[in-house]
Formats: C-alpha cells, sequence, structure tokens
C-alpha cells in the first residue's frame, strides 16, 4: 500500500466548550478518492480545517503530505474547495484563477479549467453574481489550479445540475486516477458510491464505521448503513 | 486533448506571490465605490472645498491640504482595511487562502503593500489637487523626515488597528463601527483640526491620539517645523496596536 497522504490519528477537539473530534482516526491515500459521511454537525468540515493548519487540534497526531498541516511544505501541495464562499464578492472566475494560478509554480493554465469545467460563459461575472452551482465550479477550479498532490473537496457537487454533476463526477475520478489523493465530503450517497475507493463514516467527531463501498454495502445500501451507524439530528 | 491532472506542486516564489496579491487586493479596491468615496471623493471634496471657500472660516491655506492627507492615510489605513478585511472573514476568504501558498505572513504583508500602495496613489493625487489650487508647503529636509516616518508609523498603527476589529467582529458590525470611528477620528481626534483649535481641557488628552499625532505631525511639515513629539505618540500606539491585533484576530468568522 502507499504512503498516505493523510494521516489522521486520535485528533481531539473541542471548540466553545463542545467536543467536536473525538478520537478522530483515519488516513487517504494517493491515486485514490477517501470519502468522509457523516450527518450535520458531525465534524466533517471541522476535519478539513484542521488538516489545512486552520484549526489546531487539542490531540492527536496530523501529517499532511508527511508534514504539519498548515506548514509551508504541506500548504502548497494542497488544493482545498470550501463548502461555502471562499472568494471575494466582486472578483471575477478568471481573475481569481489567474490570481491563485501566479501563487504557485506550476500551475495549470486557468483558460485550461475554464474550459475543462465550463466557465467561459460566466468568467467575466463578478462572484456575487453567480448562482450557488456557478460559485462551486469556480472554487473547484480554484482547488486544482496549483496541480495538488492531495485535494479536499468539501460537498463539490452540491447545488449543480445533474449534467454538471455527472462531469464532475468524471473530472474527480481522473484526478484520483492520475495519482492525486482526494478526500471528499458529501451528503449525496450515490455521490460517494460512485466515486469512493474508501469510506470513512464519521458521527459525533469519530469514526463509526468505514471499508470499501462493496464491503460496506454487502447487506445494505450505503444509505441504510449511514441512518444505521449515525444519530440523526431532525425532528 | 483533456487537462493532464498529474499532481506537480510547489509555491512560486515568494516575491511574486506578495506582488500578485497586493495587485488583486489593490484592483478590488479601486473597484469598490464605497471604497473609492472613502479614498478619493470625501477627500477631494473636502480639500477643494477647503481651499476655495474656507478662508473667511478661518481655514490656514498651508497647514489644510495637510490636514486632508492625513485623513487619507487614516481612511485607506484604518476604514478600508477594516471594511474588506471583514468581509474577507465572512466570505471565507482568508480561510480559502491559507491552503494555498500563501502563508499569514504573506497575506498581511501583501495587505500592506495593497494599503501603501493605495494611499501613495492617494497622497499624490491629493497633493497634485492641492498645489493646483495653489498649495505651497514649505518643508525642511529634517521635517519631511519626521513626517514621512509618522505617516509610516501611523499607517501601520492605524492598520493594526483595523485588523483587530475586523479580526473579531462580525462583517457588518466592524462596517459600521469603522465608520463611526472614521467620522469621530477625523472631526474630533485631531485628524482634520488642530489641537489648538480644541478646548484648552481637551487638548492634552486630544494630542495623545494617533490621529491627532499624524495630523499634527503632517501641518507642522508643511508649515516648515519638527514635530518629534509625535513620533513617540505613534510608536507607543503602534507597539500596543499589533499586540492587541495579534491576540484578536480570527482567520475566520
Amino acid at each position: 500500500m502507499p504512503e498516505a497522504s493523510l494521516l489522521v490519528d486520535d485528533v481531539r477537539l473541542s471548540l466553545g466548550g463542545r467536543r467536536i473530534l473525538d478520537g478522530l482516526t483515519f488516513h487517504a491515500a494517493p491515486g485514490a478518492v477517501t470519502a468522509l459521511l457523516g450527518p450535520n454537525g458531525a465534524g466533517k468540515s471541522t476535519t478539513i480545517r484542521c488538516c489545512t493548519g486552520l484549526v489546531r487540534p487539542d490531540a492527536g497526531r496530523l501529517t499532511v503530505l508527511g508534514h504539519a498541516p498548515g506548514s509551508p511544505d504541506a500548504a502548497a501541495r494542497v488544493g482545498l474547495m470550501p463548502q461555502s464562499t471562499g472568494a471575494w464578492s466582486g472578483i471575477r472566475p478568471d481573475e481569481l484563477l489567474r490570481y491563485l494560478a501566479s501563487l504557485y509554480a506550476h500551475p495549470h493554465r486557468p483558460e485550461d479549467l475554464i474550459a475543462e469545467l465550463g466557465i467561459g460563459p460566466f468568467a467575466r461575472t463578478p462572484y456575487r453574481r453567480l448562482s450557488g452551482g456557478q460559485q462551486q465550479l469556480v472554487n473547484l477550479a480554484g482547488a486544482l489550479v496549483g496541480r495538488p498532490e492531495l485535494v479536499f473537496l468539501d460537498e463539490p457537487t452540491a447545488g449543480l445540475d445533474p449534467h454538471v454533476r455527472r462531469h464532475t463526477w468524471s473530472l474527480i475520478r481522473r484526478l484520483a486516477d492520475a495519482g492525486v489523493a482526494v478526500v471528499l465530503t458529501t451528503h449525496a450517497m450515490d455521490e460517494a458510491a460512485t466515486l469512493a475507493d474508501h469510506v470513512w463514516l464519521l458521527d459525533a467527531g469519530r469514526i463509526v464505521v468505514h471499508g470499501t463501498v462493496a464491503e460496506l454495502t454487502r447487506d445494505a445500501s450505503l444509505e441504510d448503513v449511514f441512518l444505521t451507524h449515525t444519530g440523526g439530528r431532525a425532528g | 486533448m483533456s487537462l493532464d491532472l498529474s499532481p506537480r506542486a510547489a509555491a512560486a516564489p515568494r516575491p511574486a506571490r506578495l506582488l500578485h496579491h497586493a495587485r488583486v487586493e489593490v484592483g478590488l479596491q479601486l473597484r469598490n465605490g464605497e471604497q473609492l468615496l472613502l479614498a478619493l471623493v470625501i477627500p477631494v471634496g473636502l480639500l477643494v472645498a477647503g481651499l476655495l471657500w474656507g478662508r473667511p472660516l478661518g481655514v490656514d491655506p498651508v497647514a489644510y491640504p495637510a490636514s486632508i492627507l492625513a485623513l487619507a492615510v487614516w481612511s485607506t489605513s484604518f476604514t478600508s482595511l477594516a471594511i474588506t478585511t471583514g468581509f474577507e472573514r465572512r466570505y471565507g476568504v482568508l480561510e480559502r487562502l491559507i491552503a494555498t501558498p500563501l502563508s499569514r505572513a504573506d497575506l498581511v504583508i501583501g495587505k500592506a503593500l495593497a494599503t501603501a500602495a493605495v494611499a501613495a496613489g492617494q497622497v499624490t493625487l491629493l497633493a497634485a489637487v492641492a498645489a493646483g489650487l495653489g498649495w505651497r508647503p514649505a518643508p525642511t529636509a529634517s521635517g519631511t523626515l519626521v513626517a514621512v516616518a509618522a505617516a509610516l508609523l501611523a499607517s501601520g498603527c492605524f492598520a493594526a488597528l483595523a485588523l483587530a476589529l475586523a479580526g473579531r467582529l462580525e462583517a457588518t458590525v466592524t462596517l459600521g463601527l469603522v465608520n463611526l470611528i472614521y467620522l469621530a477620528g477625523a472631526a474630533g481626534g485631531g485628524l482634520v483640526l488642530p489641537v489648538a483649535a480644541y478646548p484648552e481641557a481637551a487638548r492634552l488628552p486630544v494630542s495623545l491620539l494617533p490621529t491627532a499625532a499624524l495630523g499634527e505631525s503632517l501641518r507642522s511639515w508643511a508649515s516648515g517645523g519638527v514635530e518629534p513629539g509625535a513620533l513617540g505618540v505613534l510608536g507607543c500606539w503602534l507597539v500596543l496596536a499589533l499586540l492587541v491585533a495579534r491576540k484578536a484576530f480570527r482567520w475566520t468568522a
């Protein structure tokens, strides 16, 4: 097995007196799509924030491409697609991608990513005027522009229409096939079932079950596995 | 031909990162109507009105333009910076940029470069407008040195205060509060009006404000004087503001 691109070992974190991560342990390998599933508030986005160095865990070990999260060696080699905005409201997509590309030594050409993701028709529209789905595509392009070795995609297809969603799935698969370690959070079970090489099910800040999709769905659908092992917050 | 997605990640050289970041920030500021109002429209309006019609009201034609230059440094280094940073936190821009080769220090330096560039542009334009309206300052070499040092210290101090507020408060609260502080500093903080124009009892407290220290320093420069005491006041405020900003700033909203 290749060395893990991301290692999360017994990570604990409390924020505002509330335990968010409670002994979280998982890993992500290069050339594979690793899905992190869990209900709202399970700690998925916080986990990504720990992995980018934005939040420092209280305890545990976390290494990103063999380095401390947020260190220069790690930060230059990861890509992040945030769940929410992540861009200046007045910036245009082509301008944002050119700027992000300028931070890297060997980036993708912004125009190639614009073509690949179909951003062209709205490349000169200020970010605040884009639809949620269009913003998602720009954020995805921003995550890939530096040619990362490890990419975090926080609910990458939320708000996308089925055509764009399928195209994005194909792009994510191609990323992994090209050797990138992809860490994906999603609420869409079909997305996880289609894309993931390994699924980690997170609830209340810890992994409750994990395995390949085939292993997890031997006796039930992935959604049933999800419902069985995680606590609902609704109602 | 489909895109080659194989990894080839590496950071661009630091000077390039800083330059590109500063350039984006300057571009966004110059495109923002509210920022332009603060940076140019208000100072130019005050300058023209004061020089054309202020003489009967006691406006000093040599010191007044220097006060407006101080106002420009105040609006760019404090108000504009606080507003843009507050909304960057709200929109997750800072959180997004953390996961790039741009380090936290790069972000702060990039912001400083952008702020300095906008302030330099403002001061140049305002000085040109004032000169066109007949302003003839009479600075000495030592006065110029002290005034430049005061402007740099003040800019750093205002920026640190801006980051302390914007890095802690919600963006809309920051927006309202910094506009209020902008007006208070301009009108009552010794920035536009000389400290001597305040009531006797208020002069000492006002003179200890960083806004007054900058205003007095630039007015003194324009009139051929030197105001070295302002450097001490601004130095103390800068240290204090940096400590508060370091403690208060949060990268996410």
